[in-house]
């Protein structure tokens, strides 16, 4: 039987009189990979950090690990593993005295040596984290966060600063903890980890879900339709079509009929990045005539 | 269709005894992070000391005391040198510490573990009592080695300095501990906390001798635990002869152990309740 690791229900987030995280709700199964994708300001950090027991909610119900954050103490922060977005501690002590430190914070925690080989740290193990580079930092990071072998993994932006290989690397290390029954919540910038990582996903725009569901279905089936493009008479075609080939085709025909090739031409299938970008860009489309009078005041939020 | 295949419960109770364990790991932790922060071992650590110096090369060629019991700069200074440094090493150091601690995410991030607070305060207790220790050691060590001050040679009187130490690095360290919620931000820390420090080391008779005090900033001063740290040092440290310079002819030591125990008290309280890993703004 599959748990609940995380729901939300209804969670509202105030701040003054700005609703920074105004009605969610979401479910994360048992060892799924859960990402929460959305712009700066749309209220992911606000929703992870009360999920965290960072911060206090207005309205909603939310349940990690079966336990109100409000109410989570000490035995339930020993099954969560929790990257923040990036700090600026001052980094005085070792990346191995680090490690083991926060080891030994927790009941079952993993082997340091496994986990600063699994972070890629090996070789760096004696330098002050002060003197690592950023990604590096990063790096020590989420050696703190899977240290403690956390059934619930938060990862908040854990890849910023990475190196394309350092993030190859890292996917490795979170299919790993996947295969191991880990529940992870991702938020990200880059949608190709996303697509990489989670098994589902929510897009989160002002303060509300605008998508929901499986990754590769986010925005549902009519947004990954694919595009054909190519170029005639000057001006870039569009055209979507379940049958790319098929059309893919009749161009080419059209063409070599009068003697020529098509320029340009291409088969584009959707990404989620350009599922997220268009759901995003609806959002803004739907919001900006309802806010256009009120969006200087900024404290005002429409009924 | 259900499986009967028990699932391990997500959330189990945490071994007894941890945290002194996680405590005493934390010690380890702050000494080393201490030294290795040149600024703090500066302004705090040596700071006493190089004030020490001071004084006794300034004043090298001025006698303290009575007339017939006169002493020199160096031994009139020690001892409220090492009140100072206790002073520093407690409510400066970790006042300022912490303050930044909770800026920088260091407190965020422990707030997301299962660190025990009682631990964290055991690992800032302890980092004091490793520093101010090592702290006193060479200051009472330069006064003697280098400027020839006499050190005490009764049991009594490093008995007397033994229990003003540890009660008054206990105070400081709380203290520190309870003021660091004070600053909004780790960059105000040190304009919040080291005028406050600086003012309590004038008006307590540690730069300045604190019979010359008008009556009403004695008063004042008597409020406060420096003031008593500074007269259990020199009770320690000063002549027998001495005692007649202070308020009322008398070292007071009893009144010092009751101001102290009741700082130390009210600090554990107000650690205790106020403090906070992170700051919830609502």
């Amino acid at each position: 039987m599959t748990r609940t690791a995380v729901e939300v229900v209804g969670l509202v987030k105030h701040y003054g009189g700005f609703a920074a995280v105004d009605g969610i709700d979401f479910d994360i199964a048992e060892g799924e990979t859960f990402a929460l994708l959305g712009p700066n300001g749309a209220g992911k950090s606000t929703t992870i950090e009360i999920l965290e027991g960072y911060r206090d909610r207005t309205a909603g119900e939310v349940r990690v690990l079966g336990v109100d954050p409000r109410r989570g103490g000490l035995d339930w922060k020993a099954r969560l593993g929790i990257v923040l977005q990036s700090t600026g501690e001052s980094g005085l002590v070792t990346v191995r005295e680090q490690i083991a430190h926060f080891a030994g914070l927790y009941p079952h925690a993993r082997d340091v040596d496994e986990v600063i080989a699994a972070v890629g740290l090996q070789g760096r193990e004696r330098v002050q984290i002060r003197r690592l580079s950023g990604g590096q930092r990063r790096r020590v990071d989420v050696a703190l966060g899977i240290v403690g072998r956390p059934a619930l993994l938060f990862l908040d932006e854990p890849t910023t600063g990475f190196d394309p290989e350092a993030r190859r690397q890292f996917w490795d290390l979170i299919r790993g903890l996947k295969a191991e029954g880990t529940t992870i919540l991702l938020t990200t910038h880059y949608l190709d980890e996303a697509a990489q990582l989670a098994d589902r996903g929510g897009v989160i725009a002002g303060g509300r879900l605008v998508a929901l569901g499986a990754i590769d279905a986010l925005g549902g089936r009519d947004s990954r339709v694919p595009i054909v493009r190519w170029r005639e008479g000057g001006a870039i075609r569009e055209e979507r079509t379940d049958r790319p080939a098929e059309l893919v085709a009749a161009v080419a025909r059209r063409f070599a009929d009068a003697g020529g090739e098509p320029d340009e031409l291409e088969v584009i299938r959707p990404t989620l990045e350009d599922v997220y970008l268009d759901l995003i860009d609806a959002h803004d489309q739907s919001t900006r005539p309802a806010t256009a009078d009120v969006a200087t005041s900024g404290s005002e939020t429409p009924a | 269709m259900t499986t009967t295949t028990p699932t391990l419960p997500w959330v189990t109770p945490l071994p007894a005894g941890r945290s002194i364990r996680i405590g005493i790991a934390r010690i380890g932790v702050e000494v080393t992070a201490y030294f290795r922060q040149v600024d703090t071992v500066f302004f705090t650590f040596l700071f006493p000391v190089l004030m020490l110096a001071i004084f006794s090369t300034a004043f090298s060629s001025q006698d303290f005391g009575p007339p017939d019991q006169a002493i020199s700069a160096a031994a009139y200074y020690l001892p409220a040198m090492l009140a100072a440094g206790v002073l520093l090493s407690g409510v400066q150091n970790l006042g300022v510490d912490i303050a930044m601690e909770r800026s920088d995410g260091t407190l965020k991030r422990y707030g997301g573990t299962p660190m025990p607070i009682v631990s964290y305060f055991i690992g800032k207790l302890g980092q004091v009592f490793v520093t101010a220790s090592l702290q006193a050691a060479v200051i009472i060590g330069v006064a003697s080695l280098v400027f020839g001050v006499a050190l005490p040679t009764t049991a009594e009187a490093w008995g007397t300095f033994a229990w003003v130490f540890v009660l008054g690095v206990t105070t400081s360290a709380v203290l520190g501990i309870a003021i660091s919620g004070l600053p909004r931000s780790g960059r105000s820390a040190t304009a919040v906390i080291i005028p406050i420090a600086l003012v309590l080391q004038f008006i307590s008779g540690v730069y300045l001798s604190f019979s010359l005090l008008p009556t009403w900033l004695q008063t004042v001063a008597n409020v406060f635990p420096l003031r008593w740290m500074a007269s259990g040092m020199r009770a320690a440290f000063l002549p027998e002869s001495f005692e007649v310079l202070e308020p009322d002819e008398h070292w007071q030591l009893t009144t010092g152990i009751l101001v102290l125990g009741a700082w130390l008290v009210v600090g554990l309280v107000v650690a205790r309740l106020t403090f906070r890993w992170i700051r919830k703004d609502g």
